[in-house]
């Protein structure tokens, strides 16, 4: 944890509950982590490991589910969002908090023509006039890339295509200066190609905004050219913090290395067979009362079934969640050794 | 056609800027011009289909196509996996759609051991059907909700008079034992099933007929990702237990080169390259496959920041009114203006089993538009070399990967990109 | 330490691993032997569930039992009735003509001709039961048969069907209909047969547009490789999902059918007199709401109550017909 830079985002033992008549759905539970101002942070873990609920609680828009309740807090430059009333922090989100989502095609209004939805935070966040507000849009599509913009801001988002209209959200998003862009699996829809253009867009305009980025995503291979502190979510827990370097070349809880290993590589020979985790992800009503990772894990002891290993600094801004990393370290260095 | 192109694909003129430039070599049926031929079981040969967009209510007429797939031509053979990758909007699924004739091809031939489906019909295509299935993306809309897990992997044999009522309820079990699948689920609906479960019971439905050819369209991108290898490890047990035929249509290019023999590359309807899958992925020929290959993001910060990707500039041009010539020059940063743009190159085998669609591939000066040439060489698992910490704060190789790829002169990331 | 975890674990295994989850552990390891307490569903068919499901819905039962007795009720009209429905009672009007209220005699009181109210509702059952069956599943047959070869095989079949539909729409239906009957001796089978043509062009508009997108649906690709007929897609793998549009119709065109044959009765093409229907009845005493409000009141809560059965047993049937619904 960079706990010497600024703080610009800390959450702190944040838990989100869904009620369902299945019962309690433990979507976020306990999760604490930082990030400092201009940081370039990944979240990783799949579908259902809480990842996008933590971000709908950061952009306090969990308070608007009937159904969740959310504790802990959610501190944005001192600030606990969780605390601060509708009105305030509507003021925060969209002008100091903003989001890319997943699917650019349903997140742009479609029978508003781009520039209307690039003005609206300008003018509401900002106080622009409409006339520099469309100057200022005009600007920021151009800076995203997007050619003629002067002529486009008139066109309605079917008119673009998906890239272009993931590049017109990131415009949208950064229209008004935010200090933390949440970006929620903001390749997955797109093309190989045009995916490698987004992500080299984001990392370049987020040293050029200075604007610290939550990259959301299943995919490591998308934080791993462009986040250098990780986060690695299972079952509504972190499981794994570090530096992305060190992380990837020695992942320290059996989750983090069974989820690397599963995925085959272009840069290392064929493998015969993956390596699978086991098993699936658990059923989030009806965790087990240890280590959610237990029951797949290749390690996992009795002790790992009785009790959840707290997320415990081991060194280096690392942190893992995990009893058997002592284990885990030995056993990989020796795989790799010879 | 330049020169040295023609002198390498003798007799393959295609009518250029024609859009379907079948390639008169395909006729003779010739082994040498067209990647069909040996021990094929399936043959696709000059396969198009065009989606017809038409206007008006009452009297609909046909006012122009989407060229979805366009004159593909290749084979794959008895026991090997072929990989079909592309991006989408390039034709792969309704290529493999159209190879079992769930879409009719607009002209062309499916041959299966020698005989033409696409002019088979009714009864008798339902026949063949029992050699061929097809493994689906969406696990959730491939099932029938409406039915028990029984019923949908019991259908097949029903159909096809396979087995009587009380062999049909075992060989289900012993399906679904083979795939993973507790049989005592049996009478279960798909919706108690997790995706990774539901697409396990997809496969069983489609071992049912004990087939010998089976089209994976994108069987894994729906999935969580410690799913997918269990996925992947199933079908590959499969084929080594069956002798199963695989068509791998996906758009992960490193799921592909694990799983394929063969890999076929597909741009806007068409095959730009097909090869090996460790010439594919070690030589690359075609500008497209290079630019693709260094796309994809590597899980691995280090050999991220090696690399010098090429990034493509612009969006794929739309099916229904693709840029004239070579479907690609739009994007290619090597395009060469006077004929990339005015003449459709066809497939041609640049190297014994190594076809690839370029002008400029047999062209003496080919610029090797791939920047750093460790961009995909195999990383050694090394040893673990004492590592510094994270001693880069502020990651100054980004920049230098941002300033646009070595070489090859691609335009500057903002500008020259179509909508 | 270990006895409280094995505990927990015991916990676990039944709560976590309870229903779906006992699948999902064992799926990983394939050859291995299954779970052997994993329960055994002995094999149902699906009426049967089907049944099961209704049961457990108070209220589409509730609908069921008015159903039945409302079909009892009519069946056994004669021996029901305390009265004939189409005798004149002299002691049935007032001195100054109008209809007496309830008494021991009529115990819903009489209409403006003297007849008894309860005998001709319980008579009236007959026909507004009849057409609102009757007519009513002939416009479902129509339009699902035409629904779903116009939404599966397209092409002209499709424009054919779809334009027919949207000509019959476009027509002004009473019109039609008036001139139907008209042409053909009015009759119960004929005011079926009319009512019937009449009705089916909505249920085909949209049994028309859920096949459009249900044939799109990868199960039914699969079903076509498999080696399915067309035939046996449509009924096997397209109709089930349509259960819910078509019960859902159905149960609202009951209402607007025994309607519509009170509007055809009213303009004396409908049910010929002195035979009576709940519609024709509510035509003949709304001249009269004001001062004898149960001669509309009576046939009008009966339609009511009709439709609410249908509706509550229609509501009921989709739940059921959906897998899904069955843990909720």
């Amino acid at each position: 944890m960079n706990a010497g830079s600024a703080q610009l985002l800390s959450v702190k033992d944040l838990s989100v509950d869904f009620a369902s008549q299945e019962g309690v759905v433990h979507a976020v539970d306990g999760v604490s982590f930082s990030v400092g101002s201009g940081e370039l942070v990944g979240l990783v873990g799949e579908s259902g490991c809480g990842k996008s609920v933590t971000a709908t609680a950061i952009l306090g828009l969990t308070r608007m589910l009937p159904n969740a309740t959310v504790t802990g807090a959610i501190e944005f430059e001192g600030r606990d969002l969780l605390a601060l009333p509708e009105n305030e922090v509507r003021e925060i989100r969209g002008r100091d908090i903003a989001m890319i989502f997943q699917d650019p095609v349903t997140s742009l209004n479609p029978v508003l023509p781009i520039g209307r939805l690039m003005t609206e935070g300008l003018e509401n966040h900002l106080g622009l006039s409409h006339t520099d507000a469309t100057a200022r849009s005009i600007e920021l599509l151009s800076t995203v890339g997007i050619p003629q913009a002067a002529e486009r801001i008139k066109d309605y988002p079917h008119q673009f295509s998906g890239g272009m209209r993931q590049r017109v959200m990131i415009a949208i998003a950064l229209s008004c200066n935010p200090r933390l862009l949440l970006a929620d699996e903001p390749t997955t829809a797109l093309d190989v190609t045009i995916q490698a253009q987004i992500l080299r867009l984001m990392r370049q305009l987020s040293s050029e905004y200075g604007a610290a980025v939550i990259v959301i995503t299943h995919d490591l291979g998308v934080v791993a050219g462009m986040c250098r502190r990780i986060l690695v979510m299972y079952a509504g827990r972190i499981v794994e913090e570090g530096p992305a370097k060190p992380l990837f070349r020695h992942p320290h809880h059996p989750y983090t290395v069974g989820l690397l290993r599963s995925v085959p590589r272009l840069d290392r020979p064929r493998a015969d067979e993956l390596v699978s985790i086991q098993g699936l992800p658990p059923d989030l009503s009806h965790l087990p009362p240890g280590c959610a990772f237990a029951p797949r894990c290749w390690l996992a002891t009795d002790e790992c079934w009785c009790a959840a290993p707290p997320l415990a600094a081991t060194g280096e801004g690392r942190r893992c969640a995990c009893f058997h990393r002592d284990r885990l370290v030995e056993r990989e260095t020796e795989r790799v050794a010879p | 056609m330049s020169g040295a192109v023609s002198g390498a694909v003798s007799g393959a003129v295609g009518g250029a800027g024609s859009g379907v430039s079948a390639p008169a070599a395909r006729a003779t049926a010739d082994v040498a011009t067209s990647p069909t031929g040996g021990d094929a079981l399936i043959a696709v040969e000059g396969l198009s289909v065009h989606f017809p967009i038409t206007s008006g209510i009452i009297f609909r007429h046909k006012v122009g196509a989407v060229r979805a797939v366009d004159d593909v031509s290749f084979d794959v053979r008895k026991g090997e996996t072929l990989g079909l990758v592309g991006e989408s909007g390039c034709g792969k699924s309704t290529t493999g759609r159209a190879i079992l004739q769930l879409v009719r091809p607009t002209t062309g031939r499916v041959l299966y051991d020698g005989a033409d489906l696409a002019h088979l019909g009714g009864g008798a295509l339902r026949r063949q059907r029992r050699r061929m299935q097809m493994i689906f993306q969406d696990p959730y809309a491939s099932l029938n909700s409406r039915m028990t897990v029984a019923d949908i992997v019991g259908e097949p044999l029903k159909v096809h008079g396979l087995r009587d009522r009380s062999g049909c309820k075992e060989r289900v079990r012993e399906l679904l034992q083979t795939v993973g699948i507790n049989p005592n689920t049996l009478n279960r609906y798909p919706h108690e099933f997790s995706g990774g479960q539901r697409q396990r019971i997809g496969i069983a439905r489609a071992l049912a007929v004990e087939p010998n050819f089976i089209v994976c369209d994108e069987p894994i991108s729906a999935l969580d990702v410690s799913i997918r290898a269990q996925i992947i490890n199933l079908l590959q047990q499969l084929q080594r237990e069956f002798g199963l035929t695989y068509l791998f249509i996906a758009h992960d290019l490193s799921v592909v080169r694990h799983i394929s023999d063969r890999v076929a590359v597909m741009y806007l309807g068409r095959i730009v390259e097909l090869a090996d899958n460790a010439v594919l992925y070690g030589e690359p020929m075609h500008p497209y496959t290079q630019a693709l290959l260094s796309a994809v993001p590597i899980p691995d910060p280090e050999a991220e920041e090696r690399r010098r990707p090429v990034v493509l500039q612009g969006d794929v041009p739309s099916p229904a009114d693709p840029p004239p010539g070579c479907h690609f020059h739009t994007r290619c940063p090597a395009a060469q203006t006077g004929l990339c743009d005015l003449e459709s190159p066809s497939l041609a085998e640049v190297r014994p089993g190594h076809w690839a669609a370029c002008h400029l591939i047999t062209a003496e000066d080919y610029p090797h538009i791939r920047a750093g040439e460790d961009d995909l060489a195999v990383v050694a698992d090394g040893p673990p070399d004492a590592w510094p910490g994270d001693t880069r704060s502020d990651h100054s190789g980004d920049g230098a990967a941002l300033d646009g790829p070595a070489g090859g002169g691609t335009p500057p990331a903002s500008g020259g990109e179509q909508a | 330490m270990s006895d409280l975890c094995d505990e927990r674990e015991a916990a676990f295994a039944t709560a976590g691993l309870g229903s779906e989850a006992a699948a999902e552990v064992t799926a990983g390891d394939a050859a291995a032997g299954w779970a052997p307490d994993a329960p055994l569903i002995a094999h149902r068919t699906t009426w049967q569930e089907v049944w099961t499901r209704l049961r457990r819905d108070r209220f589409a039962l509730v609908g069921l039992a008015a159903i039945i007795l409302l079909v009892v009720i009519a069946v056994f009209a004669p021996w029901i009735a305390p009265h004939d429905p189409t005798a004149q009672f002299d002691e049935g009007l007032t001195m100054r003509g109008m209809p007496v209220g309830p008494s021991g005699q009529f115990p819903l009181g009489t209409d403006t001709l003297g007849r008894d109210l309860l005998s001709r509702l319980i008579y009236g059952a007959r026909v507004s039961l009849v057409i609102g069956v009757l007519a009513n599943g002939f416009a479902l047959v129509l339009g699902v048969v035409f629904g779903l070869t116009a939404g599966y095989f397209r092409g002209w079949v499709e424009t054919l069907l779809m334009r027919a539909t949207d000509v019959m729409m476009a027509f002004p239906i009473y019109l039609f209909a008036v001139a139907l009957v008209s042409v053909l001796r009015p009759s119960l089978g004929i005011l079926v047969l009319v009512i019937g043509i009449v009705y089916w062009t909505p249920m085909t508009r949209v049994i028309h547009g859920e096949v459009l997108s249900i044939r799109e649906k990868e199960f039914v690709d699969a079903a076509r490789l498999t080696g399915c007929t067309s035939v046996r897609i449509l009924y096997r793998h397209i109709l089930p999902h349509l259960v819910a549009p078509i019960i859902v119709y159905t149960s609202l065109g009951i209402a607007t059918t025994i309607l519509f044959e009170s509007t055809l009765s009213y303009i004396g093409l409908g049910v010929q007199p002195p035979t009576p229907s709940w519609g024709q009845m509510i035509s003949e005493g709304q001249a009269y709401y004001l001062s004898a409000p149960h001669l509309v009141l009576y046939p009008g809560l009966m339609i009511m109550i009709t439709v609410l059965a249908f509706n509550l047993v229609g509501d009921g049937l989709r739940d059921a017909f959906d897998p899904q619904q069955r843990r909720r």
